[in-house]
Protein backbone atom coordinates (compact mmCIF):
# COMPACT_ATOMS: atom_id res chain seq x y z
CA UNK A 1 0.00 0.00 0.00
CA UNK A 2 1.42 3.63 -0.89
CA UNK A 3 2.17 5.78 2.10
CA UNK A 4 0.31 8.77 1.70
CA UNK A 5 2.12 11.87 3.97
CA UNK A 6 -0.85 14.20 5.09
CA UNK A 7 1.07 17.40 5.66
CA UNK A 8 0.58 19.54 9.55
CA UNK A 9 1.85 22.57 9.55
CA UNK A 10 3.27 24.61 12.41
CA UNK A 11 2.31 27.73 13.32
CA UNK A 12 3.55 29.31 16.53
CA UNK A 13 2.17 27.09 19.52
CA UNK A 14 -0.44 24.68 17.25
CA UNK A 15 -0.31 22.84 14.71
CA UNK A 16 -2.93 22.70 11.57
CA UNK A 17 -3.55 19.58 9.05
CA UNK A 18 -6.22 19.67 6.02
CA UNK A 19 -6.63 16.30 4.16
CA UNK A 20 -7.16 16.75 0.77
CA UNK A 21 -7.61 12.93 -0.10
CA UNK A 22 -9.77 10.31 0.85
CA UNK A 23 -8.71 8.37 3.61
CA UNK A 24 -9.21 4.98 3.82
CA UNK A 25 -8.65 2.84 6.74
CA UNK A 26 -4.87 2.31 7.05
CA UNK A 27 -4.37 5.71 5.90
CA UNK A 28 -6.36 7.25 8.83
CA UNK A 29 -5.00 5.15 11.58
CA UNK A 30 -1.53 6.18 9.54
CA UNK A 31 -2.72 9.69 9.76
CA UNK A 32 -3.78 9.79 13.48
CA UNK A 33 -0.41 8.00 14.69
CA UNK A 34 1.35 11.02 12.22
CA UNK A 35 -0.35 13.42 14.30
CA UNK A 36 0.63 12.27 17.15
CA UNK A 37 3.75 12.46 16.80
CA UNK A 38 4.11 15.72 15.58
CA UNK A 39 2.17 16.96 18.27
CA UNK A 40 4.90 15.31 20.86
CA UNK A 41 7.63 16.97 18.67
CA UNK A 42 6.62 20.39 18.42
CA UNK A 43 4.92 20.41 21.80
CA UNK A 44 2.16 21.68 20.69
CA UNK A 45 -1.12 23.45 22.65
CA UNK A 46 -3.04 22.41 19.77
CA UNK A 47 -4.34 21.09 16.79
CA UNK A 48 -7.06 22.36 14.10
CA UNK A 49 -7.71 19.68 11.93
CA UNK A 50 -10.02 20.77 8.73
CA UNK A 51 -12.56 18.36 7.45
CA UNK A 52 -14.03 20.61 4.50
CA UNK A 53 -12.59 18.57 1.66
CA UNK A 54 -13.16 15.04 3.23
CA UNK A 55 -16.69 14.45 1.90
CA UNK A 56 -17.27 11.33 3.39
CA UNK A 57 -17.24 10.47 7.26
CA UNK A 58 -18.36 6.92 8.17
CA UNK A 59 -18.36 5.21 11.40
CA UNK A 60 -14.60 4.14 11.41
CA UNK A 61 -13.16 8.00 10.38
CA UNK A 62 -15.50 9.05 13.64
CA UNK A 63 -13.83 6.39 15.81
CA UNK A 64 -10.17 7.61 14.27
CA UNK A 65 -11.16 11.19 15.35
CA UNK A 66 -12.42 10.64 18.85
CA UNK A 67 -8.68 8.70 19.70
CA UNK A 68 -7.31 11.37 18.31
CA UNK A 69 -9.01 14.16 20.33
CA UNK A 70 -8.64 12.11 23.57
CA UNK A 71 -4.50 10.87 23.37
CA UNK A 72 -3.75 14.82 21.86
CA UNK A 73 -5.59 15.93 25.12
CA UNK A 74 -3.45 13.36 27.31
CA UNK A 75 -0.32 14.81 26.02
CA UNK A 76 -1.69 18.59 26.26
CA UNK A 77 -2.73 19.32 23.50
CA UNK A 78 -6.29 20.18 22.65
CA UNK A 79 -8.20 19.27 19.12
CA UNK A 80 -10.92 21.15 17.45
CA UNK A 81 -12.69 19.54 14.14
CA UNK A 82 -13.40 22.31 11.49
CA UNK A 83 -15.10 22.42 8.26
CA UNK A 84 -17.55 19.84 8.70
CA UNK A 85 -19.65 19.88 5.68
CA UNK A 86 -23.53 20.25 6.53
CA UNK A 87 -23.88 17.18 4.91
CA UNK A 88 -21.47 14.99 6.36
CA UNK A 89 -22.89 16.59 9.58
CA UNK A 90 -26.73 15.56 8.65
CA UNK A 91 -25.21 12.14 7.56
CA UNK A 92 -23.41 12.06 11.09
CA UNK A 93 -26.42 12.77 13.29
CA UNK A 94 -28.66 10.72 11.36
CA UNK A 95 -26.80 7.35 11.84
CA UNK A 96 -26.80 8.40 15.77
CA UNK A 97 -22.81 9.36 15.15
CA UNK A 98 -21.62 12.04 18.04
CA UNK A 99 -18.25 13.23 18.41
CA UNK A 100 -18.44 13.87 21.88
CA UNK A 101 -15.69 15.07 23.77
CA UNK A 102 -14.74 16.84 20.31
CA UNK A 103 -14.19 20.47 19.87
CA UNK A 104 -15.70 21.80 16.78
CA UNK A 105 -15.61 25.21 14.78
CA UNK A 106 -16.78 26.14 11.91
CA UNK A 107 -13.74 27.67 10.15
CA UNK A 108 -9.87 27.41 10.60
CA UNK A 109 -10.14 31.04 12.03
CA UNK A 110 -12.56 30.16 14.45
CA UNK A 111 -10.30 26.93 15.35
CA UNK A 112 -8.03 29.09 16.00
CA UNK A 113 -10.24 31.26 18.26
CA UNK A 114 -11.53 28.39 20.46
CA UNK A 115 -7.58 26.94 20.72
CA UNK A 116 -6.71 30.13 22.15
CA UNK A 117 -9.86 30.33 24.59
CA UNK A 118 -9.00 27.29 25.57
CA UNK A 119 -5.54 27.82 27.15
CA UNK A 120 -6.76 30.94 28.90
CA UNK A 121 -9.29 29.30 30.98
CA UNK B 1 -30.23 9.00 -22.33
CA UNK B 2 -27.46 8.13 -20.74
CA UNK B 3 -28.40 6.15 -17.89
CA UNK B 4 -25.76 4.87 -15.84
CA UNK B 5 -25.51 0.64 -16.27
CA UNK B 6 -24.69 -1.47 -13.49
CA UNK B 7 -21.48 -1.45 -12.05
CA UNK B 8 -19.65 -3.60 -10.27
CA UNK B 9 -17.00 -2.87 -7.67
CA UNK B 10 -14.63 -5.71 -5.63
CA UNK B 11 -14.04 -5.27 -1.95
CA UNK B 12 -10.31 -6.99 -1.93
CA UNK B 13 -8.41 -4.08 -0.20
CA UNK B 14 -9.63 -0.92 1.97
CA UNK B 15 -9.18 1.21 -0.78
CA UNK B 16 -11.79 -0.87 -2.55
CA UNK B 17 -14.15 0.59 0.06
CA UNK B 18 -13.31 4.29 -0.98
CA UNK B 19 -13.50 2.79 -4.72
CA UNK B 20 -16.94 1.50 -3.96
CA UNK B 21 -18.40 4.64 -2.40
CA UNK B 22 -16.82 6.77 -4.67
CA UNK B 23 -18.95 4.99 -7.70
CA UNK B 24 -21.93 4.43 -5.98
CA UNK B 25 -21.74 8.37 -5.24
CA UNK B 26 -21.29 9.07 -8.86
CA UNK B 27 -23.80 7.03 -9.84
CA UNK B 28 -26.44 8.92 -7.12
CA UNK B 29 -25.67 12.06 -8.61
CA UNK B 30 -25.89 11.10 -12.55
CA UNK B 31 -29.49 9.45 -11.22
CA UNK B 32 -29.87 13.08 -9.73
CA UNK B 33 -29.94 12.70 -6.15
CA UNK B 34 -28.88 15.67 -3.95
CA UNK B 35 -25.63 16.53 -2.33
CA UNK B 36 -27.14 15.00 1.32
CA UNK B 37 -28.63 11.82 -0.44
CA UNK B 38 -25.57 11.56 -2.23
CA UNK B 39 -23.50 11.13 1.13
CA UNK B 40 -26.43 8.86 2.87
CA UNK B 41 -25.59 6.94 0.19
CA UNK B 42 -22.26 6.82 -0.31
CA UNK B 43 -21.69 6.52 3.31
CA UNK B 44 -24.23 3.36 3.47
CA UNK B 45 -22.04 1.86 1.16
CA UNK B 46 -18.93 2.89 2.96
CA UNK B 47 -19.84 0.82 6.39
CA UNK B 48 -21.60 -1.97 4.35
CA UNK B 49 -18.23 -2.68 2.46
CA UNK B 50 -16.15 -2.18 5.60
CA UNK B 51 -18.44 -4.57 7.06
CA UNK B 52 -17.72 -7.12 3.97
CA UNK B 53 -13.74 -6.85 4.22
CA UNK B 54 -13.16 -6.60 7.85
CA UNK B 55 -15.53 -9.60 8.60
CA UNK B 56 -15.09 -11.69 5.52
CA UNK B 57 -12.20 -10.54 4.19
CA UNK B 58 -13.82 -9.11 1.18
CA UNK B 59 -17.01 -9.21 -0.87
CA UNK B 60 -18.80 -7.49 -3.91
CA UNK B 61 -20.63 -4.34 -4.26
CA UNK B 62 -23.51 -3.96 -7.23
CA UNK B 63 -24.29 -0.59 -7.99
CA UNK B 64 -27.66 -0.04 -9.98
CA UNK B 65 -30.52 2.34 -11.44
CA UNK B 66 -33.53 0.86 -10.26
CA UNK B 67 -37.24 2.20 -11.17
CA UNK B 68 -40.36 1.07 -9.15
CA UNK B 69 -43.91 2.10 -9.66
CA UNK B 70 -43.25 5.35 -11.44
CA UNK B 71 -39.99 6.38 -9.68
CA UNK B 72 -36.54 5.77 -9.81
CA UNK B 73 -33.91 5.17 -7.61
CA UNK B 74 -30.85 3.49 -6.71
CA UNK B 75 -30.22 -0.05 -5.52
CA UNK B 76 -26.78 -1.34 -4.05
CA UNK B 77 -26.40 -4.83 -3.28
CA UNK B 78 -23.69 -5.70 -1.07
CA UNK B 79 -22.22 -9.37 -0.58
CA UNK B 80 -19.57 -11.36 1.00
CA UNK B 81 -19.14 -15.27 1.66
CA UNK B 82 -17.53 -14.91 5.29
CA UNK B 83 -19.21 -16.90 7.74
CA UNK B 84 -22.35 -14.54 8.48
CA UNK B 85 -23.73 -13.00 11.44
CA UNK B 86 -24.68 -14.84 14.32
CA UNK B 87 -26.81 -12.33 16.10
CA UNK B 88 -28.88 -10.07 13.39
CA UNK B 89 -31.30 -8.18 16.01
CA UNK B 90 -28.01 -7.18 18.30
CA UNK B 91 -26.09 -6.19 15.00
CA UNK B 92 -28.81 -4.05 13.56
CA UNK B 93 -29.42 -2.87 17.12
CA UNK B 94 -26.19 -0.87 16.95
CA UNK B 95 -23.63 -0.40 19.77
CA UNK B 96 -22.45 -4.26 18.77
CA UNK B 97 -18.70 -3.79 17.98
CA UNK B 98 -16.85 -6.37 17.31
CA UNK B 99 -14.11 -4.77 14.61
CA UNK B 100 -12.35 -0.72 15.61
CA UNK B 101 -15.73 1.12 14.38
CA UNK B 102 -18.14 2.25 16.76
CA UNK B 103 -20.47 -0.76 16.42
CA UNK B 104 -23.33 1.87 14.54
CA UNK B 105 -22.30 1.09 10.76
CA UNK B 106 -24.92 -2.08 10.38
CA UNK B 107 -27.40 0.18 12.07
CA UNK B 108 -26.32 3.38 11.31
CA UNK B 109 -26.10 2.63 7.70
CA UNK B 110 -29.89 1.36 7.71
CA UNK B 111 -31.27 4.79 8.80
CA UNK B 112 -29.87 6.28 5.64
CA UNK B 113 -31.92 4.61 3.43
CA UNK B 114 -35.32 3.50 2.32
CA UNK B 115 -35.24 0.13 1.98
CA UNK B 116 -32.68 -2.34 3.89
CA UNK B 117 -32.77 -5.73 3.61
CA UNK B 118 -30.02 -8.36 5.20
CA UNK B 119 -29.75 -11.71 4.25
CA UNK B 120 -27.45 -13.54 6.59
CA UNK B 121 -26.27 -17.37 6.63
CA UNK B 122 -24.30 -18.65 9.55
CA UNK B 123 -21.23 -20.05 7.66
CA UNK B 124 -22.49 -18.95 4.43
CA UNK B 125 -22.42 -14.93 4.07
CA UNK B 126 -24.15 -11.80 3.93
CA UNK B 127 -26.34 -10.03 1.64
CA UNK B 128 -27.47 -6.83 2.29
CA UNK B 129 -29.65 -4.69 -0.27
CA UNK B 130 -30.44 -0.74 -0.06
CA UNK B 131 -32.71 1.01 -2.14
CA UNK B 132 -32.30 5.07 -2.04
CA UNK B 133 -35.68 7.02 -4.44
CA UNK B 134 -35.16 9.68 -5.85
Amino acid sequence: MERVSIPILKTGDYLITSPQVALHDKMAVQFKDDILRRIVETKAKGLVFDISAIDIVDSFLVRQIGEIAIAANIMGAQVVVVGLRPEVAMTLVEMGFSLKGVHTARDLEKGLEVLGKTRKS
Amino acid sequence: MAQKSIEVVDIRSEADIVGARVRAKAMAEALGFGYMDQTRIATAVSELSRNAFQFAGGGKVTIMPVDGEGRKGIEIVVEDQGSGIENLDLALKGGYSTAGGLGLGLSGSKKLVDEFNIHTEVGKGTVVTIRKWL
